[in-house]
This record gives structure tokens, C-alpha cells and sequence, in this order.
């Protein structure tokens, strides 16, 4: 409850949470479609790629108002991802070459530039590297608004070209000739994540912002398959990380709040990935299990028909040492046996001996009996 | 020029191109973000083996960094194989989340040590001529351009000794697997050596650069020439190229030299894209535009044969008619006009007439059997 009480009444806590808040919400969102375009890394280029933008921009307004230096670097990432498409449509350079060109190079130039700026006598550019590595601290409420006011412009493109935006994700050649202009939807896609992507840089920086794109959606595709519920919970997710991360890192002195975030983001992937209904790796034991419990009960039911066929009679019972001795696998025998008295297939006689049941033959007649190996035994 | 700007110079050709030959069969491979992963979590290795040793000279520290390298690339693989995570979103995934444990460990840990970050993903190449190698009292040079010669000598070993299975993994690995090669042991074996490139490259000219010099001096080299031994030269030349030009740059503006380097790469990459001889835009569209001209002569040559000798030929067969009947500009048909009597497939007679070629004939009867 105190941090409920901090985030509320502490200015700093409560710019830096409600600011993780927003960006982590925007970029969860739009991850979504990053991710199921295997885009994840766009986020990553972007990000790099935003940098000589910024560097430009206050090298030509002279400002370090933090809506020039987002207008800087949504230019600069938006030239990026142009860039990135240009290489991948012109030559044959693939995909994660072309990605990793412009990275590099746009984040050099932007090195460069910015180095170039802090050789100049003025000291006015101080601060401006506080994009490379985000100071999540440092947000004053303009910022926080700033990042609402564009993130709410990026989630509410989502929701108007919500159709455009789907077939794009799943299925652009059917959404062109459905008469969409898919060139142009992509375009407008891609404008909007560099939008919400620049605008949590100098919160979390250049390295991790590529974490917020990747994480919240990466986390909710485990849970869902359906593209409005991931698209909700991946926001959801952001913001959860963006609080939780924020909250942690100003409890606990020296814990930059970027990392944080992005552990906290990491932490639910690692949750997702494990206990996820149906795709999570824990259920997917859970089946494997069950599944090899089942097998193992078909197997001694096997055995038992056999037995069964050899004697004629379901009064007949067979000590469980006598089907151990029949398993390659003595020991899955009882629990098997177990199995099988539940499901009424085989009942445990008076003096301890196991029989089949008459759904127990009849099950086991339609799972093994040959149909020339009938009768003879009957 | 002095002794130091040599020596700088010098240590960034021979990081610039232990980077740019194993970047080869990155960009070839598609793992060319790898590159980008890896030389942001080597930090992590550096960290832990720092925890341990307590050195930031000691050699331990670039064990760890190319072990943690290499786990990353496991890693990455351990996320996509359990199915539920795509390649480019698992590398995503693993990467930031290994850097940021690096980044609070530092700053909880190691506060007061020099480790910081914006070293570690800037680098400063100006710095390197200040730390000596001096064996016994004598020196040799900086100790950053004996590293990076060491780790560009293996990277050359690694290249020579394994060309051929290289080679073979990077192009079909079916076939490696099915001759017998394990490309899992190789996988691993380059990875060790990209890993342990980054972290040399790493110390000279931070982490985003050792991508920029990993993918795009590749990446342009393989848009110069097709045989493997071409590229890898091609690759080495421009990433040396890049180093020396990003050094003059950087001194012009007084600027970051790693910075400079890069932006030098991607200015070579774009001379590549843009003008290589047969895979560059420029060659591409002049071998476009001339399928096209290639394409209305024989247009034109098809037209004049239909006409050829026709009642209306005298109408038809004028260069003033062309633009009503294909509906091309009047320039453009002069062009097409002119472009067909070069190849010799029409002749232009007197009063704007125009005749076949017999070569004429032969291309549009070729053209429309075809």
C-alpha cells in the first residue's frame, strides 16, 4: 500500500509510472503487429536509427524541447524503416542484413553528429545523450503528457484501421484484392510504431526500447490466438511491465529503471512461455504426461485381454506380479492398473487379483482383436 | 601524419576487418543480427568475469564475454525451439533482457569501477594508443592492436582450416549433415569465434559498431560478385577502406572515429547498392530500360512487317503514325525509331517512311513465333 500511496502522491514516481504506463501500453499494442509480421526487430532498428535524427534536430532549432527531439527522431526512424524496405526491395540483401546496415550506420552518423555537437564551445547540447541510455527519472509531467497525448494518437490509429491493420498482419495479398491499398496501410503501420517507439526513447533508451516492442507481445501471444485479445493484453502487459518496473527501480537505489522495465517485461515472457493455458511448455508436460499414463494403461489392458483369452473367463483374476513380469517396465504396472480400475476397465478381485470388467473386454476386443483372431478364443 | 594517427589507424583496419570476414557467412547465413545480440551481451561476460577476477585487464575477461557470446546464441535457440517464439522475436527477447542484467549489475555492483556503459556501447578508438603492450619493458604498441591482430589471426586460421565445411554449411547444410559434417559443431565453433571478434572489436568501437562493421562491408560485398573467395576479399577491403576514411572523417569534425567508421561503411554500402556493376540500382534500371527500348523495337520491327507491303502500308509505316497506332509519345517513338535503326532493324527513307531490315524481318518473325 505504501507504493500505491508513493506513486499517487510522489511527483517523480508518479511521472516516471504513468509515463512507463503510457509508452509501455502504445508499444504493447503495436509490438502485437510488429511480432506477427516478424518485425520484432524493428523496434531495435528504429530505435538506433532515431538517434542522428535527434541530433540533427537540435543541431537545427538549437532546442532540446523534448517535442522537437521526438519530431528529430521520428524522422530519422522513419527514413530508417523507408531505408530498411529500400535495401530489401532493390537488391538481395536480406531482411536481417538490411536491418542490421541501417542500425549501425544511422546510429554511427548519429554518434558522429552528436559527438561533433559536444566538440562545439557551447554547452547547451548537454543532456541530449540521455536518449542512448533513457532517464526514466528524469520525466517532468510535459514529458509524461507528451508521451500520452502521442501514444493515445498511435493506439487510436490501431483502433480506426483495425480491419487494414489485420489483413496486413495475416494476410496482405487477400487484403489487396479486396481492393485495400496494402502498400499504403503498411506504410501508415510502420509510421505509427516508429511513432511509439521514438517516444519511449528517452525514457528507456536505445538497447531496451527493442525489448518494449518484443516483450508485451511476445508474452501475450502465449495466451490467446485471436488478434484482439493479444493486441489488449499486449498492452496490458507493457503497462504492467512499465509500472512494475518503474515502481521496483525507485524503491531500490542504483536499479536503473530502463533494465527494470525490461526485466520485468522479461519476466512475464518467462511466465507466459511456461504456464500459458494450452501453449505454455508446463501444460504441454502436463499433456505429455497424461498421455503417457494413458499409453501405459493401454498397454496392461493388452496384456490383461490376452491373459483374458487364454482363460476364458472374466472371473478369472491374475496377480499384478504376473503382469509386472509381462511389462518391460515393472513398475508403471500399479499405477496403470489404477488407471484402468478408475476408467472400469479392470476390477481388483476379493483376493487381490486383477480381472478385466465387461467394458474392460469389450473396449480392449475393439482396440486389439484382430478380426481373424476372434471367436477362437471365446 | 605521427606515430599515434598510424597507430590508430592501423588498430581499426585490423578490427574494421577481423569483423567484416566472419560477417561473410553471417549476412550469408542470415544471422546477421546475431551480431547485434551478441556484441551487446559479451557486457554480461565481461561483468561476471570482472566479479570474479577483479581486473578489467586480465585476459579472463574475454573468456567470459565470447562464453556469454556463444550462450546467447544458445539461448536464442533454446527460445525458438520451444516453438511458441519466432527467430527475429527471440532474439528480441534474450538480448536486451542480458544487457539490462549486465547494466544493474554494474551500476549496483561496480559503481565506482570503470565499466561504464556508454564506453561499452561507444568505444573510443582515440583511447587505444594509450594503453601499451610493453612486454619486458619494451614497446610494441598499443595493447588493443595486439589483441585485435591475435583475434584477426584466428579468424583467418578458423577461415582457411574450415573453408571448406564453411562453405558447404553456409550454402546447403543438408548436404554438410548428409556428408557427415556436423554443421551444429561448426555452428557453434563460428559463434565462439564471432563472439570472441565482438569482444575484441567491442573494447576498440562499442557494440553497434562491431554490427556495422559485421553486416555491412558483407552485405555490399556480396552485391560485387557471386564467388564466395571474391566476397570475402571484397568484404575485407571495404571494411579497411571504411576504417581509414571514418578516421579522416572523424578528425575533420572532430567527432567519435567509431562513429565515423560506421557512417564510412554505409557510405561504401550505398556506392554498392547504388552502382554495382550488375546487382547495383543504377545497373538494374540502364538493364531495364534498355529491355524496354529492346522491347518497343521489336514492337516497332512486328508493326512494319504486319503492314509490309499492305495496302495501307504507306499510312501505317511512318514514324508521324507511330504515336496513334502504339500510343507512344512522338518523342518517344524518334527514340524507339532511332534505337531500331542502331540495331539495324529498320531503315528511316526519305519523307518520315520507314523500312524493314531483313534483320528486321527476322526479329519480328522470331519475336512473334516465340
Amino acid at each position: 500500500m505504501s507504493f500505491l500511496r508513493e506513486i499517487l502522491f510522489d511527483y517523480t514516481l508518479r511521472n516516471v509510472a504513468l509515463g512507463a504506463a503510457a509508452l509501455g501500453l502504445a508499444s504493447g499494442a503495436l509490438g502485437a503487429f510488429a511480432v506477427l509480421r516478424r518485425q520484432s526487430l524493428l523496434g531495435d532498428v528504429v530505435s538506433h536509427a532515431a538517434l542522428p535524427g535527434i541530433v540533427l534536430a537540435f543541431i537545427l532549432t538549437g532546442s532540446k524541447d523534448t517535442l522537437v527531439l521526438v519530431a528529430g527522431a521520428f524522422g530519422a526512424g522513419w527514413l530508417g524503416t523507408t531505408a530498411v524496405s529500400t535495401i530489401r526491395g532493390r537488391s538481395r540483401i536480406p531482411m536481417d542484413g538490411a536491418l542490421g546496415i541501417v542500425l549501425s550506420v544511422f546510429f554511427g552518423i548519429g554518434l558522429l553528429l552528436l559527438t561533433w555537437v559536444q566538440g562545439r564551445p557551447d554547452a547547451a547540447q548537454a543532456g541530449l545523450d540521455r536518449f542512448l541510455f533513457g532517464q526514466a527519472a528524469a520525466l517532468v509531467s510535459r514529458d509524461v503528457g507528451i508521451i500520452a497525448v502521442l501514444g493515445a494518437v498511435s493506439l487510436a490509429a490501431v483502433g480506426v484501421f483495425w480491419k487494414e491493420f489485420k489483413l496486413l498482419s495475416f494476410d496482405p495479398e487477400f487484403g489487396a484484392t479486396l481492393g485495400f491499398p496494402m502498400g499504403r496501410v503498411e506504410t501508415l503501420l510502420t509510421t505509427v510504431l516508429v511513432l511509439a517507439i521514438v517516444v519511449g526513447l528517452q525514457a528507456v533508451g536505445v538497447v531496451l526500447m527493442a525489448s518494449l516492442v518484443v516483450a508485451p507481445a511476445a508474452a501475450a501471444r502465449q495466451w490467446t490466438d485471436g488478434l484482439g485479445p493479444m493486441v489488449l493484453l499486449s498492452a496490458l502487459f507493457g503497462a504492467l511491465a512499465g509500472v512494475a518496473g518503474a515502481v521496483t527501480s525507485a524503491s531500490m537505489p542504483g536499479l536503473p529503471t530502463g533494465p527494470a522495465i525490461v526485466l520485468a517485461a522479461t519476466g512475464l515472457v518467462a511466465l507466459s512461455i511456461l504456464f500459458a493455458p494450452c501453449r505454455g511448455l508446463a501444460w504441454e508436460r502436463a499433456r505429455r504426461i497424461r498421455r503417457h499414463g494413458r499409453l501405459r494403461a493401454e498397454a496392461v489392458l493388452a496384456d490383461l485381454f490376452a491373459l483374458y483369452r487364454q482363460h476364458g473367463s472374466l472371473a478369472h483374476g491374475h496377480p499384478a506380479a504376473v503382469l509386472e513380469a509381462l511389462r518391460g517396465d515393472p513398475r508403471a504396472v500399479l499405477p496403470a492398473l489404477a488407471e484402468l480400475e478408475e476408467r472400469g476397465d479392470a476390477r481388483r478381485l476379493p483376493d487381490g487379483t486383477w480381472a478385466l470388467t465387461g467394458a474392460g473386454r469389450d473396449r480392449a476386443e475393439s482396440l486389439f482383436a484382430e478380426p481373424s483372431g476372434r471367436g477362437g478364443a471365446r | 601524419m605521427s606515430g599515434v594517427e598510424l597507430e590508430v589507424q592501423l588498430t581499426a583496419v585490423v578490427v574494421a576487418v577481423a569483423c567484416a570476414l566472419p560477417g561473410v557467412f553471417l549476412v550469408l547465413r542470415r544471422m546477421a543480427l546475431l551480431s547485434d545480440a551478441i556484441s551487446h551481451t559479451v557486457l554480461l561476460g565481461i561483468v561476471l568475469a570482472f566479479f570474479v577476477v577483479e581486473d578489467l585487464s586480465s585476459p579472463v575477461l574475454v573468456l567470459g564475454a565470447a562464453t556469454v557470446g556463444v550462450l546467447t546464441v544458445v539461448l536464442v535457440q533454446a527460445v525458438q525451439d520451444t516453438g511458441l517464439v519466432r527467430e527475429d522475436a527471440a532474439i528480441g527477447l534474450v538480448f536486451p533482457a542480458l544487457f539490462s542484467v549486465a547494466v544493474i549489475l554494474i551500476s549496483r555492483f561496480a559503481g565506482d569501477v570503470h565499466l561504464d556503459t556508454d564506453a561499452v556501447l561507444l568505444g573510443e578508438l582515440a583511447l587505444a594508443p594509450f594503453r601499451r603492450f610493453a612486454p619486458g619493458g619494451v614497446d610494441l604498441g598499443p595493447r588493443s592492436l595486439w589483441v585485435m591482430l591475435g583475434i584477426l589471426a584466428l579468424n583467418v586460421l578458423f577461415l582457411v582450416a574450415f573453408y571448406k565445411e564453411l562453405k558447404l554449411v553456409t550454402f546447403d547444410a543438408e548436404l554438410a549433415a548428409a556428408l557427415g559434417f556436423s554443421p551444429l559443431v561448426l555452428h557453434y565453433s563460428f559463434m565462439g569465434v564471432v563472439s570472441l571478434t565482438a569482444v575484441g572489436a567491442f573494447d576498440a568501437v562499442g557494440s553497434v559498431l562491431v554490427v556495422a562493421f559485421m553486416v555491412a562491408p558483407p552485405a555490399a560485398a556480396y552485391l560485387l560478385s557471386d564467388r564466395l573467395p571474391r566476397v570475402l576479399l571484397w568484404s575485407a577491403a571495404i571494411a579497411a577502406h571504411g576504417a581509414v576514411a571514418g578516421y579522416w572523417l572523424a578528425r575533420w569534425l572532430d567527432g567519435s572515429i567509431a562513429g565515423a567508421m560506421a557512417a564510412m561503411v554505409g557510405v561504401d554500402f550505398l556506392l554498392a547498392f547504388l552502382f554495382a556493376p550488375e546487382r547495383g540500382v543504377v545497373a538494374q534500371a540502364r538493364r531495364r530500360a534498355s529491355q524496354r527500348t529492346e522491347f518497343a523495337a521489336t514492337m516497332l520491327a512486328i508493326h512494319l512487317l504486319h503492314h509490309e507491303g499492305g495496302p495501307d502500308a504507306d499510312r501505317e509505316c511512318r514514324v508521324g503514325h507511330l504515336p496513334e497506332h502504339l500510343r507512344w509519345s512522338p518523342e518517344r517513338a524518334r527514340f524507339v525509331v532511332g534505337a531500331a535503326a542502331r540495331d539495324g532493324l529498320v531503315r528511316v527513307e526519305a519523307g518520315d517512311r520507314l523500312a524493314l531490315t531483313e534483320a528486321g524481318r527476322l526479329r519480328a518473325r522470331g519475336a512473334m513465333t516465340a
